[in-house]
């Protein structure tokens, strides 16, 4: 244990899209195996893919930080784990079940399916201002990010004015190292803006996800900061991780000409899906592993998890593992790829993949389309990427045509 | 083929309507899954075993 290696470890230079050597090589040769952690603490992390599908469906692994032993991403997440309210985020079967439930219905596959034309014409009107103004301009600000905000602001009734706010308040608690009182600063202040607009919901519903969760309260169904704390989790879940993946993906796609060239010359909607499910494997954006601890003694991969002890999920390394993918850091857009777990596994896959599935398609199948001459406008190594962040992407995108 | 569904596992992740959706869908309530059709078609059998696959609570039996 003594040699365990540091988690998180560094990418390697000019390899901006693969994991860490250590991860990939983990995946293929020790799929379960021990690294130290900020807190000196030597939890295990999990870096194949069967043995990832294995434990986030095995009950004996739980996701409730308050147990002793959880393995925090940073201070700062332990400082708040006794202070959050119970949601889907951090409570296991079966309350986990009953507020998973509360937040299910706006994201299933036909409900985010009907939105598909909105999100088309959301990202050619983005497309239509980017191509009227100054070159170069920062792709991040101009389609990435504007786009799944808008689609979650309005799908949850969040106000467009709020949104930066918003933002910028959540990115402070987005890093791999925060301290304890930045990040409970952040905490009070998300907390606080959400059961204000619960609470402005429940004197004036609208047809929207806030205004529901208001109704629950109303109902007693749940408490005001249980509502808060789902409506915390869906808003950042719900804009900086597609908004990583549209950036990171152009990115990744300009320096692999021959693969963009299949989304440029096909209009075909499946093309564009099947390249959106490799890009997700591919990109591995979640890339803090999934925080988990054992109730109990657990063997995999050779090894005894014991009760008490801390579990990491490294979902972008089981998306490289080669018993799964055959060449897996080469990037092929044709490639069945959907058993990925950019979305995780388990009782808490992302509740919004579905509509993250639609922009992803939408704006993979139109940007290179409607701007084949896209372009970086500075050198791939002058590109600022989220080393730093719990998502990975890029925090600026300079492009021109 | 027939399939079997487990609507108490079932996390509404969406993934069997994306892949089978003549077989699958969701409630409208809360996304739980609805079996549409216990017994595919032969053509429609390779995509129920993706989704089955694919499911994320292992919520989906095929038999056959």
């Amino acid at each position: 244990m003594a040699d365990a290696p540091f988690f998180p470890m560094s990418r390697e230079a000019g390899c901006p899209f693969d994991p860490p050597r250590h991860l990939r090589e983990a995946a293929a040769e020790h799929p379960v195996s021990r690294v130290r952690i900020w807190n000196g603490s030597t939890p295990w992390i999990i870096t194949g893919h069967a043995e990832q599908r294995a434990l986030l469906i095995d009950p004996r692994v739980s996701v409730n930080d308050r147990l002793p032993g959880f393995p925090h991403w940073h201070a700062g997440m332990e400082r708040i784990a006794p202070h959050r309210a119970p949601s889907v985020f951090n409570t296991d079967p079966p309350e986990h079940t009953r507020f998973r439930r509360m937040m299910t219905a706006p994201f299933t596959f036909k409900r985010v399916n009907a939105m598909r034309a909105v999100v088309q014409e959301i990202t050619d009107d983005l497309i239509d201002q980017m191509l009227a103004g100054p070159r170069p301009a920062d792709l991040v600000e101009a389609i990435a990010l504007p786009l799944p905000t808008r689609m979650i602001c309005t799908i949850m009734g969040v106000p467009w004015e709020d949104h930066a706010t918003f933002a910028a308040q959540a990115s402070v608690g987005m890093k791999k190292d925060v301290d304890a009182q930045a990040q409970m600063a952040t905490f009070r202040w998300q907390h606080d803006y959400f059961v204000d607009l619960v609470r402005a919901r429940a004197a004036q519903p609208r047809d929207d996800v806030v205004s529901d969760l208001a109704r629950r309260v109303t109902d007693g169904e749940i408490a005001a900061e249980e509502a808060a704390a789902m409506g915390v989790g869906l808003f950042v879940a719900g804009h900086e991780t597609s908004a990583n993946m549209i950036a990171l993906a152009a990115v990744a796609l300009l320096e692999h000409p021959g693969q963009l060239a299949i989304l440029r010359d096909c209009e075909d909607p499946q093309v564009a899906a099947t390249a959106t499910e490799e890009l997700l494997r591919y990109l591995g954006i979640v890339h803090m592993a999934q925080r988990r601890i054992a109730t109990d003694d657990i063997e995999i991969g050779g090894q005894t998890i014991k009760a008490g002890e801390g579990i990491l999920i490294e979902l972008a390394s089981a998306n490289r593992d080669p018993r799964v993918f055959p060449d897996p850091d080469v990037l092929d857009l044709r490639r069945p790829a959907s058993a990925h777990h950019a979305f995780g596994f388990g009782l808490h896959q992302c509740i919004g993949q579905q509509l993250a599935r639609v922009e992803l398609q939408v704006v993979y199948g139109t940007l290179f389309r409607r701007i084949p001459t896209l372009s970086l406008a500075v050198p791939i190594d002058k590109v600022e990427f989220k080393h730093d962040g719990i998502a990975y992407g890029v925090y600026h995108l300079p492009v021109t045509w | 083929m027939r399939v079997a569904v487990d609507q108490d596992r079932c996390v509404a992740a969406g993934q069997c309507v994306a892949t089978a959706p003549d077989v699958f869908d969701q409630r409208d309530e809360d996304g739980v899954v609805v079996l549409v059709k216990a017994v595919p078609d032969a053509a429609e059998e390779d995509d129920v075993r993706r989704a089955a696959g694919v499911c994320p609570a292992l919520a989906i039996q095929v038999h056959g």
